[in-house]
């Protein structure tokens, strides 16, 4: 039976397992490949996207789950890429090998919406949930307060 | 500098209307090679064609290094134009043009410096000469500037618009680099020119490769040392969207027209294995290095002088033993590739470190001439040494030659982890005698490794400065398997080895830093036997560190100090460590690195601030135990990975010198786990030996 889901504000209509990740109907029915996969349970944050603008993970979320629900993807925050949190990211030359990042980056902008002006120990223990294998944390943490800054303008 | 005239050819392309240049920087193939019909091609690493597009291609793998960044900044440099105005493409394998398509080993500056400056100098002084000649002037009195050339009476022209005319001026013998001090990209920070693409999800990596009529396919792998001997695939098959279960050399791979679908279906298979010999576990591992350390079947890397009878005359003597287990590469982004194995034709393409011998084995494992292979170059998730080992294109390559079909293999987070070429485990011991004035005089080093190859580093400080020295390895052979991991064997031996020399220093009563530069001192002035480092820049970072640490005059702060040698490039550290309800935190770490030249320092700081963290997180959480030939865990729920709650402070300061630059992928990991566990001593009293500490 069809399932529609909504990604990216558009309609689209997938004749699969209704038990499939989010992740994977993405990644091999959607066409989406931006969302990365990295653990498959829940753990690294590699497949962070946004349902009705909450962060989840996509690799444990079956798309039965998501019903009428909005999916926001890496490639739905701006694909221009001017959000401000993907600016900071640019700025602050955040990526290694940049496989992680769309996670990082869909987690920052959700923490961001719920806190426009997070401290730094929020900021700290936000980012926590992702992992980084290059060890980009650093610059990971003050890209988050640089799009702060911006999100304030 | 010389380019020889016969090492290269002038090509030309007058359907374009634009002159290719083919160019043999390498002296590899001599005048039989030609770069590509490409219009404004003008060598193997730029092109620039008449409506002023300045292409600069960067041959090497890009696994989060920043070398796809690093390579254009020089080339870019040289041939002075802005860095607004380059774009930057990754070129595939191609052997006829570049040579050391290779990430690994921390050592693509080291090895084409020069030529990517002859690439970008040459090619300046071409378009100098075309503007000269134009304008009816000598060249020396023409300048360039931001992509034009500018002459003595105020004339200014683009590269783009001397680009047809340039290419027809024969390549110069001898062309000159610019002054360091004239650099305007090089040593700024240049930002990743993959940013946009990452930062807006495009598909660059190898997990992200689409073919027309593609299959995926996962592959179940045997535990170490054990044989298929046989399997059930019947209710496998019978899953929705699974296409194919075949089996080859002891593995059985599930080909699916989905990821998901061949997840689940797999939950279906039963194999079952046997072995010939009895599978390893955590405990035969722990009984070869009893033997190895016992044995007198060892190889003998270094002997200077009678350490025998020097350390029976020592006044002290130190001893210690240090351990480190098999660990994962874990890259973010789990192994995968894609082959399509043609009658005629094979397509590789995906992350691997190491294109070429992808294409070798292939070509080997297929039978098939090389020249039939072409290998796509994808971006990696990482790779950290696990993509040297290119198993996994072969596996894909078999795969694809069986089914006939175009085939991207994927591995899951357990196949990753659980499916070898993992960091060696190795046993270290170590002994030092001491005279009565607190000289180190005898200095002794076994290392018993499995599957490690020689796991010592026989030549490397303090070696140089002790006149009697024993250094002996023993390879035990296993079967679990293994590869090299970011900064082979010295990510375990930097450590081991600094928290020794931390242990003599006490016992010697001399401060860590001193009894290091005291040691550099005699190396200066009397070396002992063949030394692979320069003593001058070796104490030169430990004293900035000292000084940048501000190094014991931190009242309240627990600091610990560590240097190592490593892939040409030395990094001392200092970390330091306070003690909060009773337990140590790791606060920061001031790193000094001479890496000589820094190209992009935003990449560099990248580089040394990933790589201490890397060595932190590794030292402090991994392990990985086998059992019967199989290994937990098998995901970073048990396999704990260093989060971003996790980092101490690191500042990375770089020696600047303006020598010819050096490797940075790897330098700053080795003196990570000892600056670390120094510093933990220095607050608690408490050594570590092992990995992982916790």
């Amino acid at each position: 039976m069809a399932i529609t889901l909504t990604i990216n504000r558009k309609k689209v209509s997938l004749d699969i397992d209704s038990n499939t990740p989010l992740l994977w109907a993405l990644r091999d029915h959607v066409g989406l490949l931006g969302t990365k996969f990295g653990c498959g349970i829940a753990q690294c944050g590699a497949c962070t996207v946004w349902v009705n603008g909450e962060p989840m993970r996509s690799c444990v979320l079956p798309i039965s789950a998501v019903g009428n629900a909005q999916i926001t993807t890496i490639e739905g925050l701006d694909p221009a890429g001017k959000h401000p949190v993907q600016e900071a990211w640019d700025e602050l030359d955040v990526p290694q090998c940049g496989y992680c990042q769309a996670g990082q980056i869909m987690t920052a902008a959700a923490l961001l919406k719920k806190n426009p002006h997070p401290s730094k120990q929020e900021i700290v223990d936000g980012m926590a949930g992702n992992i980084c294998r290059c060890g980009t944390y650093h610059r990971i943490q003050e890209a988050v307060a640089l799009a702060s800054k911006k999100v304030k303008k | 500098m010389k380019t020889s005239r016969r090492n290269f050819i002038q090509q030309t392309a007058l359907l374009t209307s634009v002159f290719t240049l083919g160019f043999d920087w390498f002296e590899s193939k001599g005048a039989a090679m030609a770069i590509s019909n490409e219009p404004g091609r003008f060598n193997a690493f730029l092109s620039i064609d008449s409506t002023g597009k300045i292409r600069l291609y960067s041959p090497n793998p890009e696994i989060g290094q920043g070398i796809k960044t690093a390579f254009p900044v020089v080339v870019a440099e040289e041939l002075d134009v802005d860095w607004k105005q380059v774009e930057v493409l990754q070129a595939n394998l191609d052997t006829q043009n570049f040579e050391r398509q290779v990430t690994g080993g921390s050592g693509a500056l080291k090895h084409s410096w020069e030529r990517l400056r002859k690439a970008g100098a040459t090619v300046r002084q071409m378009m100098m000469q075309a503007a000269a000649n134009q304008w009816k002037v000598d060249v020396s009195t023409c300048k360039t500037s931001k992509g034009f050339v500018l002459g003595p009476s105020g004339q200014k022209a683009s590269y783009g618009s001397l680009a047809t005319e340039a290419a027809k001026i024969p390549v110069p013998s001898t062309v000159t680099y610019k002054d360091r001090k004239d650099y305007k990209i090089i040593g700024t920070r240049v930002r990743g020119v993959d940013n946009q693409a990452i930062v807006t999800g495009k598909p660059v990596f190898g997990i992200d490769v689409r073919k027309p009529d593609m299959v995926f396919a996962q592959i179940v792998r045997p535990p170490f040392g054990a044989t298929l001997k046989s399997f059930s695939a019947d209710d496998v098959k019978k899953m929705p969207g699974i296409i194919d279960v075949v089996s080859f050399k002891n593995k059985v791979a599930i080909v699916g027209k989905s990821t998901y679908e061949i997840m689940q279906a797999r939950q279906n298979l039963t194999c079952s294995y046997g072995s010939d010999a009895p599978l390893e576990s955590n405990e035969t591992h722990q009984a070869w290095f009893d033997a190895g350390m016992k044995s007198d079947k060892v190889t003998v890397q270094r002997k200077d002088g009678d350490f025998a009878k020097a350390i029976s005359e020592a006044t002290k003597v130190i001893e210690a033993t240090y351990e480190c287990p098999f660990i994962s590469h874990s890259p973010m982004e789990p192994m995968n590739f894609f082959a399509d194995v043609k009658p005629a034709s094979v397509l590789l393409a995906g992350p691997t470190q190491v294109p070429q011998p992808a294409q070798k084995a292939v070509a080997t494992l297929l039978g098939v001439p090389e020249n039939t292979i072409q290998v796509e170059l994808s971006k990696m998730g990482g790779g950290f040494g696990r993509r040297l080992s290119n198993d996994f294109a072969l596996e894909a390559a078999e795969l694809s030659s069986i089914i006939k079909k175009p085939v991207l293999v994927m591995w899951t987070r357990e196949d990753d982890m659980g499916g070898g070429t993992y960091r060696p485990a190795v046993r270290y011991h170590f002994k030092a005698g001491i005279d009565a004035k607190g000289n180190i005089t005898a200095f002794y080093l076994r290392g018993v490794g499995l599957n490690a190859g020689n796991s010592t580093r026989q030549d490397n400080f303090p070696v140089g400065a002790i006149d009697h020295v024993l250094i002996e390895s023993v390879d035990q052979k296993s079967a679990v398997t293994t590869g090299p991991w970011r900064a082979p064997i010295t990510n375990f031996l930097g450590f081991a080895e600094q928290a020794f020399l931390d242990e003599v220093a006490e016992a010697a009563g001399k401060d860590p830093i001193q009894l290091r530069l005291d040691l550099l001192a005699r190396v200066k002035s009397n070396p002992v036997g063949k030394i692979t480092y320069e003593p001058d820049r070796f104490a030169e970072v430990i004293r900035q560190v000292a000084e940048k640490s501000q190094w014991k005059k931190k009242p309240g702060v627990h600091q610990g100090f560590s240097v190592y040698y490593s892939h040409f490039s030395y990094v001392a550290q200092v970390a330091e460590v306070q003690v909060k309800n009773g337990k140590p935190q790791v606060k920061q770490v001031t790193a000094v690195t001479d890496c000589g030249e820094v190209i992009n320092l935003s990449g560099a700081e990248n580089q040394v601030k990933g790589a201490i963290i890397d060595g932190m997180g590794h030292a402090m959480f991994a392990k990985l135990n086998i059992q019967a030939g199989v290994t937990s865990p098998t995901n970073f729920n048990a396999y704990r990975m260093i989060r971003g709650n996790e980092v101490p402070k690191i500042d990375a300061y770089f020696v600047d010198n303006g020598i010819s630059p050096t490797g940075l992928g790897e330098p700053a990991l080795p003196p990570t786990g000892g600056s670390i566990a120094n510093a933990i001593y220095a607050a608690t009293k408490k050594r570590f030996y092992k990995q992982p500490f916790y």
